[in-house]
């Protein structure tokens, strides 16, 4: 596994807030590798000229009337709060902006 | 000649005014009890899947066609991916490579010339959830609390080209986008509720150069003011940078309101790394040529449009024109009155000045007061039926009671009180009243008539003319 690429799956990883120890990141890399390895083999296809799809269902997308709807009550949102206050989520304070 | 030449780029983002949110259909209304208008589609919750609200697209691409934009037929969404708790499904949706509409501008008057930005992009996305710091301030808060009320809400984001100058002409083009906006009915552009947000990008380069400058953004600006006084705040902090042989670090700064500087945020290393991709959940969304047509066909007159309009029909000042565009009720309420009164000079003269303090002074609605009632007195003014003081008085009592005033001058008596034979009985009264005046002005003191005059004006509520009294205090007098 070269250098580069672990860096890349350290980024990744880091992107995805996965704490991989160190077996678990040659173990991962070796997996990412064999998924952009089939990736690489779909891109030695000639598309020219197929338009790129982001959906297999060729269908536009429906639209609904602007309607309000009841919402879940309250305690039902705040049922997988890491932490309640009052009717917030509570969270640990934020340092950096974004 | 200045030797840097500032180059802002500002990003506007809009919440749509849709009585629903964007993918779901809990309520999109302002304020409500925390995390009472959520549910698993907003909340991000497994299994659910987001529905467009159609009248969000068609808000959307109002403003689009409003800015000149043009519309994309077919335009695709993308999942932003960050992760911050105001953001429950660790993405944004949005759109990314296939935007909405592509291109377009704006022009906009700013010191009696016609200025244009153009644009980058408008395109729609969610709103994230609202975010309450506990504490000081954000950087030394102890946690954070949310509200997701306000995540899935739709919001127009619209993008400038690096084409403004100076802080002020940020400022003079938000106010002219906001007004727009306002004109168009997308969204009711509360900075101070955060319905309409402001960020900024500004660098600084050699006069004439054309190559941009490192860039700063510059976020945090809460109002129209602050916009103007964060870029004009920034750009002399880059100048002093680059004078001293420096570099501007690409960075977020933002603006502090209280000590009335910009702080760059350390620690955002490197560029960020959203990982864009398609939204799966959100198959592409396709505007048809018609619906497109039909927008269009049914935007408002613009601002810009009716400034030039009321210039053209009323033959208005472009400052009096400029006073009914930014307040467009008060427009409406003149236009409306002068279907039946055409000196439209006048007209605005009275509804820009007497009118519109009383309304602002007593607090009165605009949308009860009738045009009908300002032209009544105007017609009784130039026919010399009233005089000036009583026309205002009658405005006075006609907002406040909301009685016709020719029914006002009907039963309280207020016609001019003019010829001999009517005045005469006011005017020796005043003079059995007043004998001293009446001595000084005989010892030839010219004053003296102006105070009997205004002793007539008084005892007549202001319905003598005080010329007529003029002559006939002297011709009687001096007899």
């Amino acid at each position: 596994m070269s250098e580069d690429f672990l860096k890349e799956v350290e980024h990744v990883s880091r992107l995805a807030r996965l704490n991989l120890k160190p077996d678990e990141k040659e173990k991962v890399a070796g997996q990412l590798q064999s998924i952009l390895g089939i990736a690489k083999k779909i891109q030695e296809l000639d598309t020219t000229g197929v338009e790129p799809t982001s959906h297999v269902i060729n269908l536009p997308a429906i639209l609904r009337e602007d309607v309000v709807r009841s919402s879940l009550p309250v305690d039902q949102v705040l049922l997988n709060a890491p932490k309640r206050n009052k009717n917030y989520f509570q969270v640990p304070r934020i340092t950096a902006v974004e | 000649m200045d030797r840097y030449e500032t180059v802002i780029g500002l990003e506007i983002h809009v919440e749509l005014q849709t009585a629903s949110k964007l993918f779901c259909g809990c309520s999109a209304t302002f304020g409500g009890e925390p995390n009472s208008n959520c549910c698993p589609v907003c909340l991000g919750l497994p299994g659910s899947l987001p529905v467009f609200n159609r009248r969000a697209i068609e808000l959307a691409a109002t403003a689009a066609l409003a800015l000149n934009s043009e519309i994309q037929g077919k335009s695709r969404f993308d999942r932003k991916n960050y992760f911050y708790p105001d953001l429950p499904k660790a993405y944004q949706v949005s759109q990314y490579d296939q935007p909405l509409a592509k291109g377009g501008f704006l022009d906009f008057r700013i010191k009696n010339e016609i200025r244009r930005v153009n644009l980058e992009r408008v395109h729609l996305e969610e709103e994230a959830g609202k975010l309450l710091h506990a504490g000081e301030s954000i950087l030394d808060a102890e946690y954070s609390l949310v509200d997701y009320n306000r995540a899935g809400i739709p919001l127009l984001e619209i993008v400038t080209r690096p084409d403004l100058r100076s802080g002020s002409e940020a400022r003079f083009f938000l106010e002219s986008l906001r007004l727009l906006l306002l004109y168009i009915g997308v969204s009711d552009c509360k900075m101070e509720e955060g319905s309409l947000r402001c960020d900024a990008n500004i660098s600084l380069r050699p006069t004439g150069s054309q190559e941009l400058g490192i860039k700063t953004e510059v976020k945090n600006m809460n109002s129209f003011k602050a916009v103007e006084a964060a870029l004009e705040f920034e750009a002399v902090r880059q100048e002093k940078i680059l004078n001293s042989g420096g570099k501007v670090g690409q960075e977020t700064c933002h603006w502090n309101e209280e000590t009335r500087e910009t702080i760059p945020l350390r620690g955002k290393e490197g560029s960020s790394d959203y990982r864009y991709f398609p939204e799966p959940d959100l198959l592409p969304l396709l505007l048809e040529k018609s619906l497109i047509r039909e927008l269009a066909a049914s935007l408002p007159e613009l601002p810009l449009q009716r400034f030039q309009r009321l210039q053209d029909n009323y033959g208005l000042a472009e400052s009096e024109a400029q006073i009914f565009i930014d307040n467009r009720d008060l427009g409406d309420f003149f236009e409306s009155a002068a279907k039946t009164y055409n000196n439209y000079r006048n007209l605005a003269n009275w509804v820009q000045g007497d009118f519109l303090f009383q309304v602002r002074e007593r607090g009165y609605r605009l949308e009860k007061t009738l045009p009908d009632h300002l032209v009544e007195i105007l017609v009784q003014l130039d026919n010399g039926e009233i005089s000036r003081p009583v026309a205002k008085n009658l405005l006075a009592e006609s907002l406040k009671t909301g009685r016709s005033p020719l029914e006002l001058i009907a039963t309280n008596n207020l016609g001019r009180i003019t010829g001999r034979d009517q005045l005469l009985p006011l005017v020796e009264q005043v003079i059995a009243e007043n004998p001293g005046a009446v001595d000084n002005f005989r010892r030839g003191k010219e004053k003296a008539v102006a105070f009997l005059v205004g002793k007539v004006m008084a005892l007549s509520s202001g319905r003598a003319d005080p010329g007529e009294l003029n002559r006939l205090f002297r011709d009687i007098i001096t007899k």
